[in-house]
């Protein structure tokens, strides 16, 4: 969007001002996360650039916060239980939410709304809420403090993600689809898996990374409903912050970063893959 | 016909279907085809005609009166049980597949070697003149191309019945009537039991065996293509089909299969009574424009004429084309050839006119 000749002073200073806002809106939103890298490489124990590091004397990085994760036995164990929940979490959430934006997206369901919203409500609702009331709730069935509590309970946290992006890929489908393949004899099961499921799975992917995040990211549930047994890595730093304040947290944020970029590259590439098999674009 | 209800390969007997349990989409329909038949469900959008396509698929469930199958009931089997092929107007091919994968497809659900797979295949490819195509996605072939796919995946696994709804929709004109000919063609080399559903007359005519005018939720004609035209059975059949010069008035005299007319000017014309009965009846007698005689010599000579005032001479190529006021319709249309001793007419000119009275159908009013 070229600035055309005709352009008069007024509109050649916003169209320059307009560029200024969008970079500072980029800068509060980037700096914080970026300038975390660099910290995490601190050879000192403080959260500060020290006069070495601002130097870039080699002297002043150092990998012992990375090193510290990979072998601090509390931080072991946080990454193990946040790769064994997120995973489990992920699975319920993509297998009910699929299915539910699937049944809702049929033509006569009674009362469409009102469900949709029930189902999308764990995200409207304050977390602190639902953490207080999923706690009372599991207590009294056995199920706090337990892996299986923290699983269905960031399951319950994914759903509304999964429902949301499935449900925004079945707008496009086209129902003739799924009847041709009846015509054609294949049962609703085999349908689903053959003709529904590969056509709307980059809706579902997307859901499910949504939702992996979701509960790799949750820390407020997590204290509520599980216990010692179940830290997680947010909870880990939570909990570094408040007690030992190690820049260790630095190096883990970091590598969190790192895989939530990976992770929305990887849906990048889902969605582009989609849009060439649709003949939507190019290929 | 002499065709008893429930004999046939598809019969629809006494069908209803409601989708709201208060208005009737369609209201009792009864239909018997014999097998190998090409039937043309043909009626204005809203008239019954899908419903009635997506009811014998399976996508819609009739809510009285039974659908029977090869003699068998098929209200109770699931769509993907039923054996029947269809081609959709969207062609609803897979995208995510490629041709050879969507015509495995049905193939693959019936549970078939790949070698016989792959033979299969290859014979349906070649049959729509689609054998290079295999390798390709549906997203790199053009709307026609694609249609034909679609064809060769509705008959690939060979059923005995296939539905077509409103397939050529989305062509332009001359794809569509190239398309028609090959569809009309192969069903009838490979003996396939066709219904296909369109909004196109012309389609309808020229593809069909028998052609099923639908219009408010009922069949109101059941003909060959040429009795359709030719003999209209009410005069909502007459104005669907074609082109039809229209005038009221209330029978004077019927001897057999002769009537006069009185039109509600006083003009008395000569007309074929198809479904009026008695003298005093208001009827709406059709004419085609191609039948409109301007020459009295080829009429017979106690025919009755009718004045005329030309309004318009309209020259298009092959046929003229001359808008009359006749009887106080200003919207009567009169269609000759363009041949040597055909005369010529202007604007303001006052002419006779006159018709066959088989020609002039007196129908329901």
């Amino acid at each position: 969007m070229a600035l055309p000749s005709y352009a008069s002073p007024l509109q050649r200073v916003w169209y320059y001002a307009f560029r200024v806002i969008c970079a500072l809106v980029f800068f509060y939103l980037m700096f914080p996360i970026l300038v975390i890298v660099p910290l995490s490489f601190n050879a000192e124990n403080f959260f500060t650039f020290t006069p070495e590091m601002l130097a870039l004397d080699p002297a002043g990085f150092s990998l012992k916060h990375y090193v510290d994760f990979f072998t601090n036995p509390d931080w072991q164990l946080a990454t193990r239980n946040s790769l064994t929940i997120a995973p489990m979490a992920t699975l319920i959430s993509v297998s009910l939410g699929t299915l539910a934006a699937i049944g809702l997206s049929q033509a006569h369901v009674p009362f469409k709304r009102a469900i949709m919203a029930i189902l999308i409500s764990p995200m409207i609702v304050p977390l602190i809420i639902s953490a207080a009331g999923m706690y009372f709730f599991f207590s009294a069935i056995g199920l706090q403090g337990t892996y299986w509590g923290v699983v269905l309970a960031h399951a319950i946290l994914g759903i509304p993600f999964v429902i949301i992006t499935v449900t925004a890929t079945l707008v496009g489908f086209d129902r003739s689809l799924t009847r041709a393949a009846a015509s054609m004899g294949a049962g609703p099961v085999k349908t689903f898996f053959k003709v529904q499921l590969p056509l709307i799975l980059p809706g579902v992917i997307s859901g499910a990374l949504f939702a992996f995040i979701t509960s790799f990211d949750e820390v407020v549930v997590v204290i509520f409903v599980g216990s010692a047994a179940q830290q997680t890595l947010p909870w880990q730093m939570f909990i570094g912050l408040r007690e030992q304040i190690s820049p260790t947290i630095l190096a883990v944020a970091s590598l969190m970063v790192a895989l939530s970029i990976l992770l929305l590259a990887t849906l990048e590439i889902l969605r582009r893959r989609n849009e060439r098999l649709r003949g939507m674009s190019p290929g | 016909m002499s065709e008893t209800r429930t004999d046939g390969f598809v019969v629809f007997d006494r069908v209803q279907k409601s989708y709201d349990g208060e208005t009737l989409v369609v209201k009792d329909l009864n239909l018997s085809m014999p097998k190998g038949e090409f039937l043309t469900m043909l009626g204005p959008s809203g008239s019954g005609k899908t419903t009635c396509l997506m009811m014998l698929a399976g996508f819609e469930t009739a809510t009285h009166g039974e659908i029977l199958l090869d003699h068998k009931p098929i209200n109770n089997i699931p769509p993907h049980k039923r054996g029947i092929g269809m081609v959709f107007q969207n062609y609803a091919l897979f995208p995510h597949m490629t041709i050879a994968e969507n015509l495995s497809f049905p193939l693959e659900v019936r549970g078939m070697g790949k070698s016989e797979r792959e033979g299969k295949i290859r014979r349906a490819l070649d049959m729509v003149q689609m054998g290079e195509f295999g390798n390709r996605r549906p997203a790199q072939l053009s709307g026609g191309q694609q249609q034909r796919v679609a064809l060769a995946r509705a008959l690939v696994f060979e059923p005995e019945l296939v539905l077509m709804d409103e397939p050529l929709g989305a062509l332009d004109k001359q794809l569509r009537e190239h398309m028609q000919f090959e569809i009309t063609n192969l069903a009838h080399t490979l003996g396939i039991t066709t219904v296909y559903v369109t909004h196109d007359q012309t389609e309808a005519l020229t593809m069909s065996d028998r052609v099923a005018v639908f219009n408010d939720g009922r069949i109101q004609q059941l003909a060959p293509p040429e009795d359709l035209y030719e003999r209209p059975e009410n005069s909502f059949v007459a104005q669907f089909i074609g082109e039809n010069n229209k005038l009221e008035g209330v029978v004077e005299t019927i001897n057999g299969d002769r009537c006069t007319v009185r039109l509600d000017d006083g003009t008395v014309i000569d007309a074929k009574p198809v479904n009026v009965t008695k003298a005093g009846e208001r009827t709406r007698v059709s004419i085609r424009p191609e039948r409109v005689e301007s020459n009295p010599d080829r009429l017979a000579s106690d025919a009755h004429l009718v004045d005329a005032e030309v309004l318009e001479f309209i020259y298009m190529g092959d046929t003229f084309r001359v808008r009359l006021r006749v009887a106080g319709n200003d919207d009567f249309i009169m269609k000759y050839r363009n041949a040597q001793d055909q005369g010529r007419y202007s604007p303001g000119q006052k002419i006779q006119i006159g018709w066959q009275a088989e020609d002039c159908r007196a129908l329901d009013a």
